[in-house]
């Protein structure tokens, strides 16, 4: 009986010391620097890239219209607000020039007063004409002077030069009298275009410089997105290509348009490109200007060339590569890479092929002397 | 031959065994506390590790940008990339803020990272899942530690980004886990007000008639942009050329561009000596209290096993054993309940180091340390025990 006590007893001691044996060998090799580098690999694929430039842009309107007034006055009445829509020659507002009125009068009677001088003159030359007639008519008999009929011809030449510039002058006092009541029409302030008040900046009874703007007319139709995309990159961009458009308070649903103008000036403080991405057909209710936008232009399709995930790229020694697993050692491979698109492939150009195996993922960094060890993923992803 | 301590030990295994394991979670706990020490340590190492950069070049004057805060201009590089010796330069900016996402927010050092593709300065240096960033503008590779998954969105000030790839052991140096973002969001994240400081700004400058002149409406939309703009980033990393003499390009740096430059030793200074300083010593100190307390107990609990047979030895003394046969037995027995105590604190520290919320770093260094010093300790501590039992009288074997 003691026998068997003492043989479980010697089989508990030895179940204990090889369950502690097991545990902290499970613990040296799973922790220590003897444990392996867990890693994912991934296959090199030849394969057509697809890239695309994400550029952030704001919606603007192709064409805004600033409603401005010619002269120095005081806004009378605004007859629309922000929101109206407004036909081509719709009148918006009138400003008033202080002494337009009294000008136009004063003018009027400068006209008038012309015409009476002109008739004169006309009158003035009539008779020094029939005057120089007679004259010259008796100069062959002798009954006048040549003295005095000298006289009489430089009394019609006077005249006619008279009636000339009385003449002049009351086309001069007509002109300006029209030019007074361009003026007085011209202080009706008129829209332009057919198209949306977006912002008025000035209220009635205040006073307006000439040149200051009043109120910004735009087409609402006429909405594009002004993009920034950045320098590096951009070589590619073109008029024409097919772009996806998502504003900020649209986000799930994505518009789409293309790219309508790229611009000559780049942002050289911010080191982008700008370009004007137009909507294919414009998003209802239509977004508010200055809103953000999202654009991704896709670019056209690259030649077939080997490509890996952009996570498996590592710098050893100042090069750029990535660790190729052979007889489950890790190989560090130097590479030169190509173009990338936006999910994270890169081309590779030289120093891998297709079908060849890199360490995409690894639970610690690599080195030429890890011991690796192959799974399937390194984290649960989704 | 029989082992003595052997049989004593087989004779009362249960008490042993419970004794060696009680005294396991003691080392368990020294251990790691050696490596909460040691992941403190490392987590400033790792930073600086990360960012892959042989100098730091920051603000002049200041400790950053990690101890200090630091600015620079944005195109700052440009200059520093054309001086001699040096391969590449990046921009680089680091906030340590709450990222919301649902259900909560986390803190986390997010780091902005220039457009030059993976494997530059600044970038993540591997990745467990995902992918590396690949628009410049509203993806985000996120540490493991935060929690979040690869299709997660957070929300960093006003704007959303895409968790498209996952690291490890890309922290900060007080433990945050790092969010990287590209360097345009992260510009704006770090400089832009709130909403309402903006609006209020805005006003404010609008009621001043000498930015709003009727007379010049150009002015104040030319003012308010320059207000909200932002073009600062808080250091440029730099990676130099393989036959590069660190010391004399962070020379001429400071000379010529006149900014100050770290390498990675003064950083590592900067880092360790000053930033995290005073936390690391206090868990230092803490790690020596419990190290003594924990070879006071060894010593007591050996002590109190010795004494706890000491009818048994003056028993082995009465028939006549040798005296080094029962000092061998009693060092074996400690040795043997050190080594217990070894392996379960060892499986104790390991098993239960990733529960802790920041990094617990177990060197090999440190445990090869701690057997040796459990090994020690257990000897020294059955001279006492040994001392006492060799003084017990034979007699006392068959007394009351």
């Amino acid at each position: 009986m003691s026998d068997f006590f003492k043989q479980k007893k010697l089989l508990a001691v030895f179940a204990t010391i090889a369950l502690l044996a097991t545990a902290f060998i499970w613990v040296v090799l799973s922790s220590g620097p003897l444990a392996k580098i867990k890693i994912v690999v991934t296959e090199v694929q030849e394969r057509q890239l697809e890239p695309a430039l994400f550029g952030i842009g704001t919606v603007e309107a192709r064409h805004t219209y600033r409603i401005a007034s010619n002269t120095l006055g005081r806004v009378v009445n605004l007859n629309v607000d922000v929101g109206a829509r407004v036909d081509a020659g719709e009148i918006l507002g009138m400003i008033d020039v202080v002494d337009l009125d009294e000008k136009i009068n004063a003018q009027a009677a400068l006209v008038e007063s012309n015409k009476a001088r002109l008739s004169e003159a006309q009158a003035r030359l009539d008779y020094t004409g029939k005057q120089a007639a007679r004259y010259r008519k008796l100069l062959p008999s002798r009954s006048v002077s040549e003295e005095i009929d000298a006289a009489k011809q430089h009394e019609w030449t006077l005249a006619r030069n008279q009636a000339r510039s009385a003449n002049s002058e009351l086309l001069r006092a007509q002109a300006e009298l029209l030019a007074l009541h361009a003026l007085r029409n011209d202080s009706y302030l008129r829209a332009p275009v057919s198209g949306l008040i977006i912002a008025r900046h000035i209220d009635p009874g205040a006073t307006v410089l000439a040149g200051q703007t009043l109120f910004e007319l735009i087409d609402p139709e006429q909405l594009w997105i002004d993009v920034r995309f950045d320098q590096a990159g951009s070589k590619h961009l073109a008029q024409q290509q097919p772009a996806q458009i998502i504003l900020r308070s649209q986000e799930l649903q994505p518009h789409t348009g293309h790219v309508a103008r790229l611009e000559w000036l780049a942002d050289a403080v911010t080191e982008e490109r700008r370009a004007k991405v137009l909507f294919t057909q414009q998003p209802q209710p239509a977004p508010s200007i200055g809103e953000l936008a999202e654009v991704t232009v896709q670019l056209p399709l690259l030649a077939s060339t080997p490509v890996i995930n952009n996570a498996a790229i590592m710098r050893q020694n100042s090069q750029l590569g990535v660790w190729l697993i052979d007889q489950q050692q890790p190989v560090f491979q130097p590479i030169t890479l190509g173009r990338s698109d936006l999910k994270g492939n890169v081309q590779v150009l030289s120093g891998l092929s297709a079908g060849q195996q890199v360490v995409l993922y690894s639970s610690k960094a690599l080195t030429a002397n890890s011991r690796v060890q192959q799974v399937e993923q390194l984290v649960d992803t989704p | 031959m029989i082992s003595l301590a052997g049989r004593d030990i087989l004779h009362a295994w249960g008490k042993f065994v419970f004794t060696g394991i009680g005294l396991g979670l003691l080392i368990g706990v020294t251990l790691t506390m050696a490596g909460v020490y040691r992941g403190m340590v490392d987590d400033a190492q790792v930073l600086l590790d990360n960012s892959a950069a042989d100098l730091w070049i920051v603000q002049k004057d200041t400790l950053g940008p990690y101890a200090e805060p630091s600015n620079l201009p944005d195109d700052t590089w440009r200059a520093v990339a054309n001086m001699p010796g040096v391969a590449n330069a990046a921009n680089v900016t680091y906030l340590t803020m709450q990222v919301v996402h649902d259900g909560g927010d986390t803190r986390a050092l997010v780091t902005g990272i220039a457009n030059t593709g993976p494997g530059s300065a600044g970038w993540p240096l591997r990745l467990l899942a995902g992918r590396q960033v690949s628009k410049n503008h509203y993806e985000a590779v996120a540490d493991i530690a935060s929690g979040f998954k690869l299709g997660d969105r957070v929300h960093i000030r006003r704007n959303s980004y895409l968790i498209v790839g996952l690291t490890q052991r890309m922290v900060s140096s007080s433990g945050d886990p790092m969010i990287f973002i590209p360097l345009l969001d992260a510009q704006q994240a770090q400089f832009l007000k709130s909403n309402d400081a903006l609006a209020q700004n805005r006003r404010r400058i609008q009621r001043n008639p000498v930015f709003n002149n009727p007379r010049n409406p150009e002015v104040l939309p030319a003012v308010l942009e320059l207000q909200e703009s932002n073009t600062q980033v808080n250091a440029v990393l730099v990676q130099l050329k393989a036959q590069a003499e660190p010391a004399q390009v962070a020379e001429d740096i400071r000379r010529w561009l006149r900014l100050q430059v770290y390498d990675r030793e003064q950083m590592e200074g900067i880092l360790v000596g000053k930033l995290i300083a005073t936390s690391a010593r206090q868990i230092l100190m803490f790690l020596v209290i419990l190290a003594v307390v924990s070879a006071a107990i060894v010593a007591f609990i050996i002590y109190t096993l010795t004494m706890g047979k000491i009818r048994e030895i003056a028993v082995l003394k009465l028939i006549g054993t040798h005296n080094k046969t029962i000092v061998a037995m009693i060092i074996q027995q400690a040795l043997a309940l050190g080594v217990i105590g070894f392996i379960v604190g060892k499986i104790a520290a390991t098993v239960w180091a990733p529960f802790f919320p920041k990094y617990v770093l177990l060197t090999t260094q440190d445990t090869i340390s701690g057997l040796i010093a459990v090994l020690s300790m257990c000897v020294l501590a059955s001279f006492v025990a040994i001392y006492a039992a060799l003084r017990v009288n034979p007699a006392d074997a068959v007394g009351g």
